[in-house]
């Protein structure tokens, strides 16, 4: 057996901390308990409070319909830009469209947030679009945000693909669209999923952002959740917890064996 | 067709990223109303004159109250300090992932993104259970006797620490993984044929060589932890203040719009050189966001 280094104890207590609280929160929502830490045998009755809760399963549908759109949306918006950086050379507005695509990646949310709130109520007043608050501006919202990520996504996979081939293909007297449609799009592919998935669950994440633009009527998952949690914990959110830890579990299982099976 | 290419994500996120910030800029330097929206347009047109009235108020009422730069200043600290801590925590996992063998480099490196896909809010939301007075960190406590009175860890600056540099691991490790994986391992096998020491090795090549790793890690760590809410907000107590949270109070508690624009338009201005440290790394090492 091989000696354990310091090197490996730390990374093992790095890891060790990275999961444990998600350990923690399958563990205990199998507690009968209301007191959530407090162990009173084992139990599955919150999950059936779960099903049973129409705030959150309607917050639920409309975090999912949101998330759809935005994560699309978020998709194509993020494509382009990454086409037009890594393929395009040098172009008017490179520059600028460089900088206004990574620095979503960190402007703190709070600021993204009220400032897309008082555009919103601008344009309205201006134009009359977007009418109110809701499920609009939550799509606009995070597909800005989430066009963002796919791009960092889509610009690494872009960057590793074989020029060779699209210049064969345009060498064959293909148009540069037929180009992107045969060559390009499927070469891209793996990497549309994980800018779509990225995008979606950052989308279904969102509290914070979703709080400023958001309006009386489309309260998302996280807003319920959010709003549930601050009164203290809930054995129910702990059920709901498990439920996502276990969906992302089998996406990237998933994808993992999917890439594995693709060489 | 080829300039609809850059145009379409030009325009986005120009209209959504962009012009926002422009907006938000007026909105500060507007008064404060009981209105729908509640504050007073800039403009006034009146028989034939354009009146444009700029109020700084909101700034120099930023500038009067303590609570203010004390926000701003603790919002600092307990980013730097917990960035200073993930950077500790980081760095060797980091290392020990790039030197792994192939195999389980994969397996760690998906470990570590793994939950990042997972709820952030409920990520946060469970250190609530492991950290609250009778939660599972002062009940194991109790049960082998090593204190008698349930310690008081949740509500305080502490469990900001630790959330913050909990939730912003991962952004730490990868672009430091990024670059080290990177390292050429001939380099350091010649400076331990010259006869430098491992220590030496590290200290000589594999820092200063990690040295873009490390600053867009610790950037994107540092610059959304300064504007974090959630974390003060579940994890934090009463005299937590991080600048994140006065504006969201500004906002959503006592409605005024301008000084909750005025507060991020400085916060915007604080995060200008982070963020332009944060370019220049990216700059020199191509693929470090995660």
């Amino acid at each position: 057996m091989k000696r354990a280094t310091p090197l490996a104890i730390v990374t093992a207590a790095g890891f060790a901390f990275l999961y444990a609280p998600i350990l923690s929160l399958v563990i205990y929502s199998f507690n009968d308990s209301r007191l959530v830490t407090v162990w009173g045998g084992f139990s599955t009755r919150w999950y059936g409070a779960l099903l049973n809760d129409r705030q959150i399963l309607d917050a639920a549908w409309i975090s999912l319909q949101v998330g759809v759109a935005a994560a699309t949306l978020a998709t194509v918006i993020g494509t382009l830009a990454a086409y037009a950086l890594t393929r395009h050379g040098r172009f008017r507005g490179r520059t600028l469209l460089g900088g206004i695509v990574t620095a979503p990646l960190v402007m703190p949310e709070v600021i993204v947030g009220l400032s897309l709130l008082l555009l919103f109520v601008a344009l309205e007043d201006l134009a009359g679009w977007p009418a109110g608050r809701g499920f609009t501006t939550l799509v606009i919202a995070h597909a800005t945000f989430g066009a963002a990520f796919a791009a960092v996504v889509i610009q690494a996979r872009i960057g590793s693909l074989d020029r060779a081939i699209e210049e064969a293909a345009q060498d064959l007297g293909a148009r540069p669209l037929r180009v992107f449609v045969d060559v390009t799009l499927p070469g891209l592919a793996p990497a549309l999923v994980s800018a779509w998935l990225l995008a979606f669950t950052l989308s279904l994440d969102d509290v914070v952002i979703a709080s400023f633009v958001s309006g009386p009527g489309a309260s998302t998952l996280p807003m319920v959740i959010f709003s549930k949690v601050r009164l203290g914990v809930s054995p129910e959110v702990n059920a709901l917890a498990t439920l996502v830890i276990l969906v992302v579990s089998l996406a990237i299982g998933l994808a993992a064996w999917a890439t594995a099976r693709r060489g | 067709m080829r300039r609809l290419v850059a145009l379409v994500p030009l325009a986005w996120l120009g209209l959504f990223f962009l012009v926002p910030f422009a907006v938000l800029l007026k909105i500060s330097l507007s008064e404060p109303a009981i209105a729908q929206p509640p504050f007073l347009p800039l403009t006034d047109w009146a028989e034939g004159v354009l009146t444009i009235t700029l109020n700084l108020g909101n700034y120099v009422f930023l500038g009067q109250d303590p609570l203010y730069l004390l926000s701003y200043l603790s919002s600092v600290r307990i980013a730097a300090v917990s960035t200073l801590i993930t950077l500790l925590i980081g760095y060797p996992m980091a290392y020990a992932i790039a030197r792994a063998r192939p195999a389980r480099r994969t397996l760690l490196l998906m470990l570590v993104i793994l939950p990042f896909w997972t709820s952030f809010l409920l990520r946060v939301y469970a250190w609530i259970g492991i950290l609250k007075g009778n939660g599972i960190v002062n009940n194991f406590l109790l049960w082998i006797g090593a204190i008698d009175a349930p310690l008081v860890l949740i509500q305080t600056d502490f469990a900001v620490y630790l959330g913050i540099v909990y939730t912003y691991l991962p952004f730490m490790i990868l672009p430091l993984y990024a670059t080290l994986s990177r390292l050429d391992a001939s380099l350091l096998e010649a400076a331990a044929d010259l006869g430098a020491r491992p220590l030496t090795t590290f200290a000589t090549v594999t820092l200063p060589m990690s040295w873009p790793g490390i600053v867009a890690g610790s950037m994107l760590v540092f610059i959304p932890a300064v504007g974090e809410y959630v974390i003060p907000a579940l994890l934090g107590g009463p005299d937590t203040l991080m600048i994140g949270s006065v504006l969201w109070n500004e906002f959503f508690l006592n409605r005024d719009w301008p000084v909750a624009s005025a507060v991020a338009i400085v916060m915007v201005l604080v995060l200008a050189l982070p963020i332009a440290l944060l370019r220049r790394a990216q700059g020199r090492d191509g693929d470090a966001a995660p």
